[in-house]
């Protein structure tokens, strides 16, 4: 329960909140470094947490979005997609739409 | 554990029956796949929704026995 309520914390503290393998200066993974780094390029100031330093948000976060893999992005409280999701957000120019509704 | 492109379309097919399905093994490795997807179920649900009914349909193997599989959906 305690695990549920940090990632609600997380998500609701942090307009856009980027959970990911590594750091938005070193990611770990090709998919976390692409979201990171569209994210950048969108100049969207945003939180990365690192799962790599937490085995159980790790785990948590896959079972509270109901989505299987790493990096997974929310905006404004609510789960915005994976990289691919986000690549086709960005690429269709819809992705920083998502921060001025 | 890595798995073939013919297990992975397998997979999907088995739960979304009418899916045309092209998928690429983008490094030769069996564990780095990029996969589009097209079928009726789509039709009307988010891009979130789209992509939890193929990871649905791989039964767990996602982010396990399948590393990286990129998904590109669309309705039809």
């Amino acid at each position: 329960m305690n695990d549920v309520n940090e990632i609600k914390t997380l998500i609701e503290n942090n307009e856009v909140c980027l959970f990911m393998k590594g750091t938005p200066d070193s990611p770990q993974c090709g998919f976390s470094m692409t979201v990171s780094n569209i994210l950048k390029h969108l100049n969207i100031n945003f939180k990365g947490i690192n799962v790599l330093e937490n085995e159980e948000l790790r785990k948590n976060i896959k079972i509270f979005s109901d989505w299987p893999t790493i990096p997974q992005l929310y905006i404004k409280g609510e789960f915005v997609g994976g990289c691919d999701i986000i690549k086709e957000l960005f690429d269709k120019g819809e992705l920083k739409n998502l921060l001025l509704k | 554990m890595a798995l073939s492109i013919k297990e992975i379309k397998n997979l999907i097919t088995a739960s979304i029956p009418d899916a045309e399905i092209e998928i690429k093994d983008l490094m030769g490795d069996n564990n780095h796949y990029s996969a589009k997807i097209s079928s009726k179920v789509f039709n009307g649900l988010s891009k979130i929704e789209q992509h939890k009914l193929v990871y649905k349909s791989l039964n767990g193997k996602m982010g396990k026995e399948l590393h990286a599989l990129s998904i590109e959906t669309e309705s039809k």
